[in-house]
């Protein structure tokens, strides 16, 4: 499904990601582990195609298109979705509103006909229990006032709806309290079938038993510096980053 | 300009048989024969130019009571209110609907009142402001036509709003209205003033005067939905006892030239909350004065004026914060955020703070731009292309002081307005 290949970002003169290499198949749920600053959130940006950041070298294939050729909507609508680490706040613009009009681009983008309003309703009325939300949220502008694991809960919602193939999600899990973690994993696992792939972002090896990975990245100053299986989390948390660095230099 | 009111207006002149009141009339022509209108002289009047009432000689309008329109006028009437009309400056007691009222409380018309309850107008008028405010003021005093008189009682809370609809219906004329609204101890009431007219030149002038007995806690909406031709001051002058609340909600949409000043002066942990939104178009002038004073102590102010602005549109936002040497614990806060759709959009922001106390919590902040570029890109990422997102963006830009609105009818009045204005298409109104 995804295929990122000796993948080179900068910010200015400032190189960030330093040769990414990364294959997702469909059905397979990924890890990124690593320490702060090491270019996780940027993996995850410029594959959601926001701008600011060069690529200077390396190819990103999505479903066989090139993924950095597409505008960030056309990615979304292709099915390439990113849970922000932090999310932001649209005041004026209600979060049932902008669900709707997201659904029904990407609708459009498949040639089918806008969603009635009566199975809008049913579906985000569906979705929005599975994540254990208050109806209420719906009506209130997009994440203004939200609670941080409200805001986190929020992002899934919109996967939830948008059911896309390629899940990025960024510190999902950072600052969830045990009870919300379960709920927000129980909404990824419901989403996780096998045409579907994702890419988790943590820091935390909490999550990991929740959504068991099947392949844990560990990504330190811009690259990744050792792969392995859902052990290697435990690995991790026991001996810290520096031991994967030191292994690898 | 000035002059050629006076002469015209000496042939209008109110005589009563209330010497108070016939001296506050003749000293305010006093004081205008002074003065005149504001000039751009004015340090309050720089960004604003009454050139409009000088190509025009707007008269007052002689009572018309073949107005007809009453269908555009229902449309305004909002369901489960008390009502009063005034039609080109004049009450109309047949168009209006006062059944109901809990005992003790008193809305009439202003000439009414000045009859039935002299004593109590002559303890209010002119506490608030002075004829010494601006010539407009001293204008208002001396040629008010009518208006609105109201009084609830202490610990009486009113379970409807009262809305008051100012219709200008003929060209040329000029509607010259003066409220008084007092609300006693503890008393409760939500008041909504509504202003249109038919699409030509006239001018409207409307000043109230807001007296908040202690613990009293009024809402107050200003929906202000003038012709484009027209000319609009709407003066609001506030006087807050301890413990009293007033919250605001402006909504500046007419007007070739239109003006409202809101003043308020706080009593100790008095608070005020003052929202507005004002959407220029053409060639509107648009033109918003606040004026918060903190007297006393621990008092409390929240402000936020957002501002839409199109084409040769053009607006100004002048908001005076003063905190007192005694005004300890004051709290305040102040805003104006605007973005300007077009490069011929003009705005012209003044925050001001005058601070004389040492503890104290002030904040203040303007903003004249373009939208946030990370929200247009979160809505891309969420499959949204960046020109929809923008026109979300800036529909949500207004919205947001929209859906401050409690009162369902009154919201979905003013949504449909900004739907009206809103220079983008493809905006649904189904936001909700
Ligand atoms: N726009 C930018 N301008 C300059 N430097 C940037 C920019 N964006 C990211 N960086 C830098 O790139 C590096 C990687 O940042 P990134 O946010 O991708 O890290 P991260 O791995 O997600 O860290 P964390 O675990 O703290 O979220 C950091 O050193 C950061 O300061
Ligand atoms: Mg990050």
């Amino acid at each position: 499904m995804l295929s990122i290949k000796n993948l080179h970002v900068s910010v200015g003169d400032k190189a960030i990601l330093k040769g990414i290499n990364l294959t997702i198949n469909a059905g397979e749920v990924h890890a990124i582990m690593g320490p702060n600053g090491a270019g996780k959130s940027t993996l995850s940006h410029v594959l959601s195609g926001k701008s600011g950041y060069t690529i200077t070298e390396g190819s990103v294939t999505y479903k066989g298109q090139d993924l950095l050729a597409l505008a960030p909507e056309i990615r979304a609508r292709e099915g390439v979705f990113l849970a922000f680490q932090y999310p932001l706040e649209i005041p004026g613009v209600s979060n049932i509103y902008l669900l709707k009009a997201a659904l029904n681009a990407m609708r459009q983008h498949q040639g089918l006909p806008e969603v009635d309003a009566m199975d809008f309703l049913t579906l985000v009325k569906d979705k929005i229990k599975l994540l254990e939300m208050d109806q209420s949220f719906l009506y209130r502008s997009v994440n203004e006032g939200f609670s941080g694991g409200e805001k986190k809960r929020n992002e899934i919602l919109q996967a939830a709806i948008l059911e896309p193939s390629l899940c990025v999600l960024d510190e999902t899990d950072s600052g969830l309290d045990i009870d919300a973690l379960k709920i927000v994993s129980a909404g990824v696992n419901s989403l996780r079938s096998a045409d579907r792939a994702f890419l988790m972002i943590t820091h935390y090896q909490r999550l990991l038993d929740y959504i068991k990975p099947d392949i844990v990245h560990v990504l330190a100053d811009g690259k990744i510096v050792k792969s392995g299986g859902a052990e290697l989390a435990l690995e991790l948390e026991e001996k810290g980053y520096n031991w994967v660095e030191e292994q690898a230099a | 300009m000035s002059e050629q009111y006076l002469k015209a207006y000496d042939e209008h002149r109110f005589v009563s048989s209330l010497p108070w009141l016939n001296s506050i009339r003749a000293s305010a022509k006093q004081q205008f024969s002074q003065v005149g209108f504001p000039t751009q002289i004015e340090e309050e009047w720089r960004y604003t130019n009454l050139a409009i009432l000088n190509k025009t000689l707007f008269l007052p309008a002689v009572l018309d009571n073949n107005f007809l329109e009453t269908e555009c006028l229902q449309q305004h009437i909002l369901p489960d209110v008390w009502s009063m009309v005034l039609v080109d400056g004049h009450f109309n007691a047949a168009l209006s609907n006062l059944a109901g009222l809990p005992d003790n409380t008193l809305v009439m018309s202003m000439q009414e009142a000045l009859v039935q309850h002299p004593e109590k107008i002559e303890a209010y008028f002119s506490q608030a402001v002075s004829e010494e405010e601006s010539g407009l003021i001293a204008f208002n005093n001396s040629w008010f036509m009518d208006g609105v008189f109201c009084y609830v009682p202490a610990n009486c809370q009113l379970e409807k709003p009262l809305q008051i609809i100012h219709v200008s219906t003929q060209a040329n004329t000029m509607a010259n209205t003066r409220h008084i609204i007092a609300l006693d101890v503890s008393a409760q009431a939500e008041i909504i003033e509504t202003f249109i007219g038919v699409d030509e030149h006239y001018a409207c002038v409307a000043v109230s005067e807001i007296f908040l007995a202690d613990n009293a806690q009024l809402t107050a909406y200003k929906m202000q939905s003038e012709s484009d031709k027209a000319f609009h001051f709407g003066g609001l002058y506030i006087k807050q006892a301890r413990d009293s609340q007033f919250i605001h909600h402006n909504f500046a949409f007419g007007g070739r030239v239109a003006r409202t000043d809101v003043h308020t002066d706080l009593g100790q942990a008095a608070s005020c909350d003052l929202n507005g939104l004002y959407i220029g178009a053409s060639r509107q002038h648009i033109d918003n004065h606040t004026r918060i004073e903190h007297n006393q102590p621990h008092a409390v102010s929240k402000e936020l004026y957002k501002g839409l602005l199109d084409e040769r549109a053009r607006a100004v936002f002048q908001g005076r914060v003063l905190v007192a040497e005694q005004a300890q614990k004051t709290d305040s806060n102040m805003y104006n955020r605007n973005l300007l759709l077009s490069d011929k959009a003009e705005i012209d922001t003044k925050p001001q703070l005058e601070i004389y106390a040492d503890d104290v919590k002030c904040a203040h902040g303007v903003t004249v731009g373009q939208l946030d570029e990370k929200l247009i890109a979160y809505l891309q990422a969420r499959c949204i292309d960046e020109a929809t997102a923008k026109n979300m963006l800036t529909f949500a830009f207004a919205n947001e002081m929209v859906e401050k609105v409690n009162n369902k009818a009154l919201y979905k009045q003013i949504l449909a307005k900004v739907l009206e204005k809103f220079p983008q298409k493809g905006i649904e109104a189904d936001w909700l």
